[in-house]
C-alpha cells in the first residue's frame, strides 16, 4: 500500500518536472527541475529494491552531473534569457514523437515476467559487488573496460581543456 | 509501534540537531575568543549563554529582502534547499548500538533508520547542498554571489573524490556500508587503524563544508558575504544555520566512522550516546583549533590541495587498506603500528615534495 | 519489507525537514502580514548590492574555464568510486582476485591522472 503511493507519487514527480524542464524558457529553472527529476528517480529505484542503484543516481546524477550541468549554464552567457526559437522545431517533434512510438511498442511487446510476490528483497550492495568481480560471473573483463572508458573520458576533456 | 518510534526518533533528532547548532555557535564564538585572546560573547545571559537566542530573535524579526532583478523563485527556494539536507544526515547516524549500554539497555541500534547503504546515503544527501548554494548565487543576480557559487563548485567537485576515497578504507574494513555495523567493527578505533584516511577525511569534509581555511566562499575581504550577499533575515539565517548544521553532521560522521561513535575507547565502558555526544564536541573543537591556527588559502592552493595532494594520498590509502586486508596482516595492532609509521612518512614526504614542486607555492 | 521499511522512514522524514525548512521561512512572511517585521521596501533596498555603488556592467561575470574541466574531472572520479564501493563491502568475499582486478582498474585512472597532471590540467592560471 505504502510502496504502490510513493510509487505514484514519484512517477508523478518524475513525470511532471520531465515535463516542465521540456517546456520551461528559463534554461535554470529547466536544470534545476531536471534535478528534482532525477531525485524522483532515485525513489523509484528504491521502490524497487534497487538500494545502491538510488544512491548512486543521487550521488552522480544530482551531486555530480547536475553540477556540471549548472556550471556550463553559468559558464555560457546569457543563458538565462533562453534559447531561441529553433528552426528544427517540427523536425524535433516528429523524432520525438517517433521515438516515443518505438518505446510504446517495444513496452507492449517485451513479455514482462512478473516477480513471485514471496520474494524477499535484500540489500544488494555485497552481492553486485560479489556478480561483478568474481570470475565466474563474466563481467571481469566489461569491468576492466569501464575504467578504459573512464580514461578516454579524461583524455577527452584534457583535450577539451587545452587553450586554442 | 514503528510509527511510535519513528515519532520518537524524528523528535531527537530535530532536538539534537537544533540544540546542538546552537551550541556549537555560541562555542564558535566564545573559543575562537578564547584563541584570539578576548573573551568573546559574555553579556546576555550567564557566560553569554542566551546570546544564540537574542541572535535568533533578532534574526527573525529582520525584514526580508529580494533583490528586484534577480528570479524571486529560485531565489527563494535556495535556503530551503540548502537547510533542508542538513537534517537529512542524521537520519541514518546511530546515537547508540544493540544491547546493554550506560544505564539502559537496546533492543536495536538507535537510529531512524540504519539503512545498509548508510555511508553512501550520506555522501549523496550532503551533495545536494551545494545546489542550494548554486541557486542563491545565480538568482541574486549579483556578481559576489556568483563569484561565491562558482567556488562552492570548485570546492565541492575538487574535494569530493578524496572524501569519497578516503571511506572506501573504512568500508574495506567493516566490510559494510551499515553506519551502525561500522561502529560495532570498531575494536580498535578507525582512527589509529587509518590515520591516512581519517586525515584525509576531515580535511577534505572541513572544505566541503567551507569551514576555514578553506573558507573561501566567506572571504569577506575579496567577495562579501559570497552567494548569499542579497539575503536577510530568516532566509540568511537559514544558510548560516545549514552551514552549522552541517559542521554538526561532519562532527557526527567522523566520530562514528573513525572514533567508534557511541563506544567508549577499547570497550573500557559500555557504550553511550554520552560518548558519542562527547566525541562530536571533540571533532569540532578540532575543526575549530584549525580554524583559529591557519591562515585561509587562496584558490589556486586550494585546488591544488585537494588534486596533487589530498587525491594521491586517498589512492595511496587505499591500496594500503585493501592489500593489509587480502595479506596475513589484517586489520589487528600489527596494521595499526604499520600504518601510524606509514603515515607519517607519508605525509612528511609527499608535502615536502608538494612544496618543493616548481610553481606550486603552497605551504 | 523491513529493508523497505527503513527508506520509508527515510522519505518521511524528508518531508519532515522540508516542512520544516518551509515553516521557519514562512514564519517571518506571517509575522510581516501582521506588521511585527517591518516592510519598507524601496528601490534602493532591492537594487543589487555592490558595495554602495551602483552596480558596474552586468551580474555576469566571465570565469576560469577550468571550473568546467575539474568538475569533469570530479566525475570520472565519481563514478570510479561507484564501482569501488560494492568491491569494499564484498571485500573479504572477493579475496586477492578481487584485489587484483581493482588494482587494474584504478591503476588504468591513475594513468588518466597522472597525464592529467603531465598536461599541467591542475594549474590554476
Amino acid at each position: 500500500m505504502g510502496l504502490a503511493i510513493s510509487f505514484w507519487l514519484l512517477a508523478a514527480a518524475a513525470v511532471g518536472s520531465a515535463l516542465a524542464v521540456v517546456l520551461l524558457r528559463n534554461v535554470f529553472r529547466a536544470a534545476l527541475l531536471l534535478i528534482s527529476c532525477f531525485f524522483a528517480i532515485a525513489g523509484l529505484f528504491v521502490t524497487l529494491g534497487a538500494d545502491f542503484l538510488a544512491m548512486v543516481q543521487v550521488l552522480v546524477y544530482v551531486g555530480a552531473i547536475a553540477v556540471l550541468l549548472l556550471l556550463a549554464i553559468m559558464l555560457t552567457r546569457e543563458a538565462a534569457t533562453g534559447s531561441p526559437f529553433s528552426r528544427w522545431r517540427i523536425g524535433g517533434a516528429i523524432a520525438s514523437v517517433a521515438l516515443l512510438a518505438a518505446m510504446i511498442a517495444v513496452f507492449r511487446a517485451t513479455p514482462w515476467k512478473v516477480a513471485d510476490q514471496s520474494v524477499v528483497l535484500k540489500p544488494t550492495t555485497a552481492e553486485l559487488g560479489a556478480r561483478l568481480l568474481t570470475p565466474e560471473s563474466g563481467f571481469v573483463l566489461p569491468f576492466e573496460i569501464a575504467s578504459v572508458l573512464l580514461l578516454a573520458a579524461v583524455l577527452g576533456a584534457i583535450v577539451l581543456v587545452k587553450e586554442k | 509501534m514503528d510509527w511510535l518510534r519513528w515519532i520518537i526518533f524524528v523528535v531527537i533528532i530535530l532536538a539534537f540537531a537544533l540544540s546542538f547548532v546552537m551550541a556549537f555557535i555560541l562555542l564558535e564564538r566564545r573559543i575562537v575568543g578564547k584563541f584570539q585572546l578576548r573573551p568573546g560573547p559574555n553579556r546576555v545571559g550567564p557566560m553569554g549563554m542566551l546570546q544564540p537566542v537574542a541572535d535568533a530573535v533578532k534574526i527573525l524579526l529582520k525584514e526580508d529582502i529580494t533583490p528586484a532583478k534577480g528570479d524571486r523563485w529560485v531565489h527563494r527556494l535556495a535556503p530551503i534547499v540548502a537547510f533542508a539536507p542538513a537534517l537529512l544526515v542524521f537520519a541514518v547516524v546511530p546515537f547508540q548500538g544493540k544491547g546493554p549500554g550506560l544505564g539502559f539497555s537496546l533492543d536495536q541500534p538507535a537510529a531512524l533508520a540504519d539503512l545498509n547503504v548508510g555511508v553512501l546515503y550520506i555522501v549523496a544527501v550532503s551533495s545536494i547542498s551545494v545546489i542550494g548554494m548554486i541557486m542563491a548565487g545565480w538568482a541574486s543576480n549579483n556578481k559576489y554571489s556568483l563569484l561565491g557559487a562558482m567556488r562552492a563548485i570548485a570546492q565541492m567537485v575538487s574535494y569530493e573524490v578524496p572524501l569519497v576515497l578516503s571511506i572506501v578504507g573504512i568500508v574495506i574494513a567493516s566490510g559494510s556500508l551499515s553506519l551502525n555495523s561500522i561502529v560495532e567493527a570498531q575494536s580498535i578505533p578507525f582512527i589509529l587503524l587509518q590515520p591516512l584516511g581519517f586525515l584525509i577525511y576531515f580535511l577534505g569534509a572541513t572544505a566541503e563544508i567551507n569551514r576555514a581555511p578553506f573558507d573561501l566562499l566567506e572571504a569577506e575581504s575579496e567577495i562579501v558575504a559570497s552567494y548569499h550577499t542579497e539575503y536577510s533575515g530568516m532566509r540568511f539565517a537559514m544558510f548560516f544555520l545549514g552551514e552549522y548544521a552541517y559542521a554538526l553532521g561532519v562532527s557526527a560522521i567522523v566520530s562514528v566512522l573513525f572514533l567508534g561513535g557511541y563506544k567508549f575507547p577499547f570497550g573500557l565502558l559500555p557504550q553511550s550516546f554520552i560518548w558519542f555526544l562527547a566525541k562530536i564536541f571533540l571533532v569540532f573543537f578540532l575543526m575549530l583549533w584549525v580554524r583559529s591556527t591557519l591562515p585561509r588559502v587562496r584558490i589556486d592552493q586550494m585546488m591544488a590541495f585537494a588534486w596533487k595532494f589530498l587525491l594521491p594520498l586517498s589512492l595511496v590509502n587505499l591500496l594500503l587498506v585493501a592489500a593489509e586486508g587480502v595479506s596475513t596482516i589484517g586489520f589487528g595492532w600489527a596494521a595499526v603500528g604499520i600504518n601510524v609509521i606509514l603515515a607519517i612518512a607519508f605525509v612528511v614526504i609527499w608535502a615536502n615534495r608538494f612544496y618543493r614542486v616548481k610553481g606550486v607555492t603552497v605551504g | 519489507m523491513s529493508f523497505l521499511a527503513d527508506y520509508g522512514y527515510i522519505g518521511l522524514f524528508f518531508v519532515v525537514s522540508v516542512v520544516f525548512a518551509l515553516t521557519t521561512v514562512l514564519i517571518p512572511q506571517i509575522l510581516t502580514a501582521l506588521g511585527v517585521i517591518p516592510s519598507k521596501p524601496s528601490p534602493a533596498k532591492s537594487a543589487t548590492y555592490e558595495c554602495g555603488m551602483d552596480t558596474i556592467g552586468k551580474s555576469w561575470v566571465q570565469f576560469n574555464f577550468r571550473y568546467y574541466f575539474l568538475a569533469l574531472l570530479f566525475l570520472v572520479f565519481d563514478i570510479e568510486t561507484v564501482f569501488l564501493y560494492p568491491w569494499a563491502v564484498a571485500f573479504n568475499k572477493l579475496g586477492l582476485f578481487g584485489f587484483v582486478e581493482m588494482v587494474i582498474f584504478v591503476g588504468i585512472l591513475v594513468v588518466a591522472y597522472l597525464y592529467a597532471w603531465k598536461k599541467k590540467a591542475f594549474e590554476w592560471k
